[in-house]
């Protein structure tokens, strides 16, 4: 059977395995909780006022001795995960006045063990919603973001990512990544979840790190609500 | 066309005799393809990860640390030490002292210290107790050590592919065990093995620890963690010995690797990282819940 792999692409980077470097004790209670972090305050404009952590399945059970509390308010800080300040991440968010709160929930049965909610909260905008799991070694996945289903893995290096929030139509779309491609990038592939008039697209590209002004730009055009970058997330 | 991708042994096997290549340069060759960096970048990273996991050894070594609630630390240097006393042991020092570095990586980890999660933090001792001890004990140069590593890595990613490396989803078996195989393929791969030896090393390692259970006390990468990657590395030692000797698995290693996940599937959710089982909810583990401040157990919740 011819592999899979070699026409889509391998799924995982040498890297995924022998990786993260990590303060420890746990790649998934403690690094992956981390990238989640990381990549929820990427997701959100700005400094959250107030995150609130919704814990699911052993996430729920073991989070104090894994730190993962520490470990998710570190990436919210954008701490790595090699970050020795994770350990006291609780101080840190005090002095950037970040509230934060832990609370027990089951998601359901459909989520990974290790998975968390995320509720990030800030007076100038609507509140944002995000669902992360921690799939072992470190690996992380984004699969919710507000009411949209993605698939979004969190492995820095490989792409850089866009997220784009967007009115569902495909010729601002095409616009938009004409913009792309005038700006130097090759697109790799996209994604995209509807719900109603919007849409949601992780779009994966070769090429340079796009400059905070070029990506602000892209919101100027039409229909576009609202552009972030990943491509600072490392591991 | 991707042409270095594999995602299982069958076919990762098939690249090494097509290119008549080791392990160790396909997964080199896959991760340049992967991730469109030239040579010494993919090199020069694992140079970092190898430097990462040396340093948490000595850091446990030379200044050793109890871990919270002192349930670990300071037996990496005891393993240290019987290298240089008189005392017989029944190990061989290549594996007294990849026991000794495998330990002392689980005891940095566990005292937050600076690791390289290799497959996990929870299965982080294995791999760089074998690999360091053999790159030591035979003269090697670094070089051929941080080969090693990408060996060891294509066993983590066949997993990842098969199964998975998460404890939550499936145990310690996808975690020391997985580190187990990668350990046993690494240390064959560089003692001369070919890659069928050096699959079939990781077939026998990660058979000896399908089932194996994630209980640790109070939820804590320490008991029985730490100790389980020192056994760990001890086991991968045996597998590749054995399976230099011409002694085969029965079952080819994708097969383990399905096996691993199958077994994952039906394993109770209380062996599963929660600490709702197995050592966790012994006497001592239950001690360990209280001085932690967990909430204690319903009867319902001991089977």
């Amino acid at each position: 059977m011819p592999s899979t792999a070699s026409k889509s692409g391998p799924h995982y980077s040498v890297f995924d395995i022998a990786g993260p470097i990590m303060v420890g004790p746990s790649s998934s209670h403690t690094a992956g909780a981390c990238k989640i972090g990381q990549m929820a305050r990427a997701l959100f404009h700005g400094t959250p006022e107030k995150v609130t952590f919704y814990l699911h399945g052993s996430f729920a059970t073991v989070y104090k001795g894994h730190a993962t509390d520490r470990a998710l308010v570190g990436g919210i800080l954008k701490f790595r995960t090699s970050d020795p300040r994770i350990k006291t991440s609780f101080d840190y968010a005090k002095k950037e006045n970040i509230n934060y709160e832990f609370k027990i929930a089951n998601l359901g049965q459909k989520y990974h063990p290790n998975t968390v909610k995320i509720i990030l909260e800030k007076w100038d905008r609507q509140p944002m919603e995000i669902i992360g799991s921690s799939i072992g070694g470190g690996m992380i996945k984004i699969v919710k973001i507000d009411q949209f289903e993605v698939d979004l893995k969190g492995v820095a290096g490989q792409f850089k990512t866009l997220i784009v929030w967007h009115d569902n139509n495909q010729k601002n779309l095409d616009l938009l990544k004409k913009e792309l491609h005038r700006l130097g990038m090759r697109i790799h592939d996209i994604q995209t979840t509807k719900v109603d008039k919007h849409a949601l697209s992780i779009i994966n590209m070769d090429g340079r790190r796009l400059k905070l002004r070029e990506v602000l730009d892209l919101e100027d055009l039409e229909g576009i609500a609202e552009v972030r970058s990943l491509t600072s997330l490392e591991k | 066309m991707y042409k270095f991708a594999f995602t299982n042994s069958e076919e990762l096997l098939k690249l090494c005799k097509k290119h008549k290549a080791p392990i160790s340069e396909i997964v080199i060759r896959y991760e340049m393809e992967y991730s469109k960096h030239k040579r010494p970048e993919v090199l020069s990273k694992m140079k970092k990860t190898r430097d990462v996991m040396e340093e948490a050894i000595g850091k446990a070594i030379k200044k050793p640390e109890k871990s919270a609630f002192g349930m670990a630390g300071g037996d990496a240097p005891k393993l240290f030490a019987a290298l240089k006393s008189k005392n017989k042991m029944l190990s061989s020092p290549l594996v007294n002292r990849a026991m000794a570095y495998a330990a002392a990586t689980g005891e940095t980890n566990s005292a937050m210290g600076r690791i390289a999660a290799f497959p996990t933090a929870g299965g982080s001792g294995v791999v760089p107790g074998v690999i360091l001890a053999a790159q030591h004990d035979w003269k090697i140069s670094e070089e051929k050590a941080i080969r090693a590593l990408f060996t060891a890595s294509a066993i983590g990613i066949i997993i990842a592919e098969g199964a998975t490396l998460s404890a939550a989803a499936a145990g310690c078996q996808a975690e020391v065990g997985a580190a187990v195989a990668m350990a046993a393929a690494a240390v064959t791969e560089l003692r001369g093995g070919t890659p069928e030896e050096a699959l079939n090393a990781s077939a026998l390692g990660l058979k000896s620890y399908l089932g194996l259970a994630c209980d640790p006390l109070g939820g804590l990468v320490a008991v029985p963690c730490i100790k389980r990657n020192m056994l760990g590395a001890s086991a991968s030692c045996a597998a590749s010995d054995a399976s230099v000797l011409g002694i085969k698995s029965f079952i080819p290693f994708d097969e383990v690797v399905m096996a691993m996940k199958n077994i994952g599937k039906i394993m109770s959710t209380k062996l599963r990282e929660t600490a709702l089982g197995g050592l966790a909810v012994t006497k001592s583990g239950i001690m360990i819940r209280k001085k932690l401040g967990l909430p204690p157990l319903k009867p319902n919740e001991i089977d």
